[in-house]
């Protein structure tokens, strides 16, 4: 049995990832690269005697430094040597497609062409002679169609076709014109005396096809002074003669080629027509209806995951409820006692309160899918970019703010989208703020507690308004501060719009899905634990329970906690917030979830079930504080310390836990700042 | 500087200033290094045909170019000359 790596190559919007999935079906794996932000996929196939490793690279146009992405594919074909690189083109827009091969091509790896959507391009009236083209461009091509599984079993026979030929075919190689060639031979020269690693490892014509591009992350591989002494000469020497940059000119030789070979092989029936996506474009992206049309779809994606995830939501709750209360009863009385508490309170209680939410999560996820898919979502980026940017941000940084409103841990996930390192951060830091739904569980019982009906509507409002309000003024100043740089000018391509195949929305879904199962469940799982030991023990001695109630009992034994002593310990800083200490013991409880914050607050009143006594301790509660308290706790819970998923979530896609912290930190900060601000001030006026 | 009759001089001038509908041919872009990559690997090459097909006042940018359809944000359009 043989082992292979294929690489998987291909512009955005390509269709890569349905040929990855066509390529390695359910057996995928989702990591990071190490010490950057986008996420490195993986992937595992068996054909005919072969063993094939598929890793999924990012998709690029080209292969430059100026992009992390771009970089991150380059790296991987240059440093781990893939066996092969599939580069997947568009059909429908080859020429554009073809740039990236020409690239694949100078970096003297063997490469497979698929020949993707090649049903849409048929459609078009396009006629492809894929042999002649495949003879001119001297690589094999093999057509697919990725979302319908169709050209598997070939495109497989020619990865490993070409693997076994071991090199020995010859790679095609870009010809740049006399004026170019005659440089690259000088710097060529120049290299070959230098005799370094370097110069092994990558090839002499590449590097100084990069060096003559002025290649940022080349050139400083370059130590030798002569070598870069000549480059500048050659650079200089043909920015005179061709009168723009040597880089420039190299990309339009590269399309000439490209171009010279489609011409030939390419038939063209039907022009191009100003098409319906054309008219849906304009109304879409126009300047006046454009955003109130975005506003209702989303009103109506939010609207149908929650409308629609209610019934799995209260069949997942009503599962829980009764494993919980089957255990209770089941379990044999008097035998390990605490062991039961922990998997009854603790574990399900903990993990069975995120996994709640699971349906609303998959349709949001869902939703989203279907919007990408189709291609909507690149108009929209466009429509939301004139506000971003006003931030500091990009179009697409809304896309993940928007999810925080469900949940921050798939959010925080899809800001993979977003191309630029810092604006990724900067929204990252500030989904938080973007109220989710496990905070509404507060708003639910803090706001009938202290306003009358007619204010609940607007409090509610008021509450994620503030939370909004406050995203938006911190990614400004963090742009301005920590994540300071430009924006990049807005360039995007607006692919065709596309009818979502049902089977690629089912997978980007469970791509999404699966990963909050198992990050919010693994880190949910051990922080409940956890905390369940932190809140029953150490455990009051008996005699101070003597002649208690069963819920006054539980009462003490919290306070005698660890959490409850930290509850305690704490109470003098939150004093100037008009916090006590049995808040401060709720909020320890939050930061595993925030769901908890409610549960918590019920035990430490002594009121059994929080829900069915609702009125019992939404009185208690009036009872002990002001609105204006009930009003700063809330905003308290919205602004600080993200639960331990979004921590842990930012720190996986971040890669440190430098930036996670400065999250928690930097948050719970603000919180504090602000609430200690609006107290004092509330306080002398009302 | 003669002029015959029905050739037009074609002036160098930022896409921008191009209508709905019309094709142009991209001269070159005044932008930095990175920007100028990118719009190049995207095909705006000199030479390249462009056609607009939407020029903002009201909506965006966006033109055709390979065969794809690009958009184009703020300032990005001014920035590419074309005749």
């Amino acid at each position: 049995m043989k082992s292979i790596t294929v690489a998987l190559a291909g512009n955005p919007n390509s269709g890569k990832t349905s040929v990855f999935n066509m390529l390695t079906g359910a057996r995928q794996h989702v990591g990071n690269y190490p010490g950057v932000t986008v996420e490195k996929k993986e992937g595992q196939c068996t054909h005919r005697d072969w063993r094939i490793t598929f890793v999924d690279l990012p998709g690029t146009y080209s292969l430059t430094a100026y992009s992390t992405e771009e970089l991150i594919a380059r790296h991987h074909i240059q440093e781990d040597r893939p066996d092969v690189v599939v580069d997947v083109v568009d059909a429908s827009n080859l020429e554009r497609n073809l740039y990236l091969a020409t690239q694949i091509m100078e970096m003297d790896v063997p490469m497979v062409l698929a020949f993707n959507m090649s049903d849409l391009a048929e459609r078009h009236g396009l006629k492809f002679d894929l042999d002649q083209l495949s003879r001119l461009l001297e690589v094999r091509i093999v057509p697919t169609v990725g979302n319908k599984g169709q050209g598997r079993t070939e495109l497989l026979d020619a990865i490993i076709e070409t693997a076994d030929a071991e090199r020995q075919k010859r790679i095609h190689r870009v010809t740049y014109g006399d004026e170019i060639e005659d440089e690259l031979l000088a710097v060529q020269q120049a290299l070959g005396k230098a005799d370094s690693d370097v110069v092994t490892r990558y090839g002499r014509r590449w590097l100084a096809i990069k060096l003559l591009e002025q290649d940022e992350d080349v050139t400083s591989k370059i130590r030798d002074r002569g070598i870069l002494e000549v480059v500048g000469r050659s650079v200089a020497h043909l920015r005179d003669i061709l009168g723009d940059e040597p880089e420039i000119v190299m990309a339009d030789r590269r399309y000439g080629f490209i171009s010279g070979a489609c011409q030939e092989t390419i038939q063209s029936s039907v022009e191009r027509r100003h098409d319906i996506s054309d008219t849906i474009d304009a109304v879409v992206t126009n300047r006046v209806l454009g955003l109130p049309i975005f506003l209702l779809l989303m009103y109506v994606v939010f609207f149908l995951t929650f409308k629609i995830g209610s019934y799995p939501m209260d069949w997942l709750e009503a599962f829980f409820g009764s494993l919980a209360d089957g255990i209770t009863n089941y379990w044999p009385s008097g035998r390990a006692e605490w062991l039961r508490s922990l998997l009854v309170d603790g574990v399900i209680g903990g993990v069975g309160g995120v996994l709640v939410f699971l349906p609303n999560i998959l349709l949001l996820f869902m939703a989203i899918a279907l919007l990408e898919d189709s291609g909507y979502m690149a108009r929209a980026a466009f429509v939301m970019d004139r506000i971003m940017h006003k931030i500091g941000l990009h179009g697409k940084s809304f896309i993940p703010m928007l999810i925080g409103f469900g949940c921050s841990v798939p959010a925080i996930m899809a800001t993979r989208i977003l191309e630029n390192r810092r604006n990724r951060l900067t929204t990252i830091m500030v989904i938080p703020l973007m109220s989710c739904g496990a905070r509404l569980t507060i708003y639910a019982l803090f706001i009938p507690a202290f306003f009358p009906p007619h204010w609940q509507g607007p409090m509610l409002w008021l509450i994620y308004l503030i939370g909004i309000v406050l995203g938006i003024v911190a990614a400004k100043m963090l742009r301005l501060t920590v994540f300071r740089g430009e924006t990049m000018p807005f360039v995007m391509e607006l692919p065709p719009y596309r009818m979502p195949t049902g089977k690629g929305v089912l997978v980007h879904t469970w791509q999404r899905g699966w990963l909050y199962i198992r990050k919010a469940g693994t880190v949910i799982l051990a922080v409940s634990i956890v905390l369940w030991f932190a809140m029953n023990f150490p455990k009051p001695p008996a005699d101070r329970l003597e002649g208690r109630s069963a819920q006054e009992a539980r009462q003490e034994s919290l306070r005698h906690s660890v959490v409850g002593r930290v509850g305690l310990a704490v109470e003098p800083l939150l004093r100037p917030l008009g916090f006590d200490w049995k808040i401060g013991t709720a909020l320890i409880g939050s930061v595993a979830a925030k769901e908890l914050f409610v549960s918590q607050l019920g035990i430490i009143y002594a009121v059994e079930s929080p829900d069915e006594e609702a009125p019992s301790l939404r009185e208690r509660l009036r009872a002990d504080y002001t609105p204006l308290v009930g009003f700063c706790v809330m905003l308290f819970c919205l602004i600080s310390a993200p639960c331990i998923a979004t921590v842990a979530m930012t720190r996986q896609e971040t890669n440190s836990w430098g930036w996670a912290l400065f999250q928690f930190f930097g948050l719970t900060g603000l919180a504090y700042v602000l609430i200690l601000l609006i107290y004092q001030i509330g306080r002398l006026w009302l | 500087m003669s002029q015959s009759i029905g050739v037009k001089e074609r002036q160098i001038r930022p896409l921008s200033t191009a209508k709905a509908g019309e094709r142009v041919r991209l001269v070159r872009i005044d932008a930095g290094r990175g920007l100028n990559s990118r719009l190049a690997s995207m095909g705006l090459v000199p030479s390249a045909e462009l056609r607009v097909v939407s020029n903002g006042h009201p909506g965006p940018f966006v033109l055709i170019v390979k065969e794809a359809k690009v958009v184009l944000g703020r300032g990005v359009a001014q920035k590419i000359l074309v005749n």
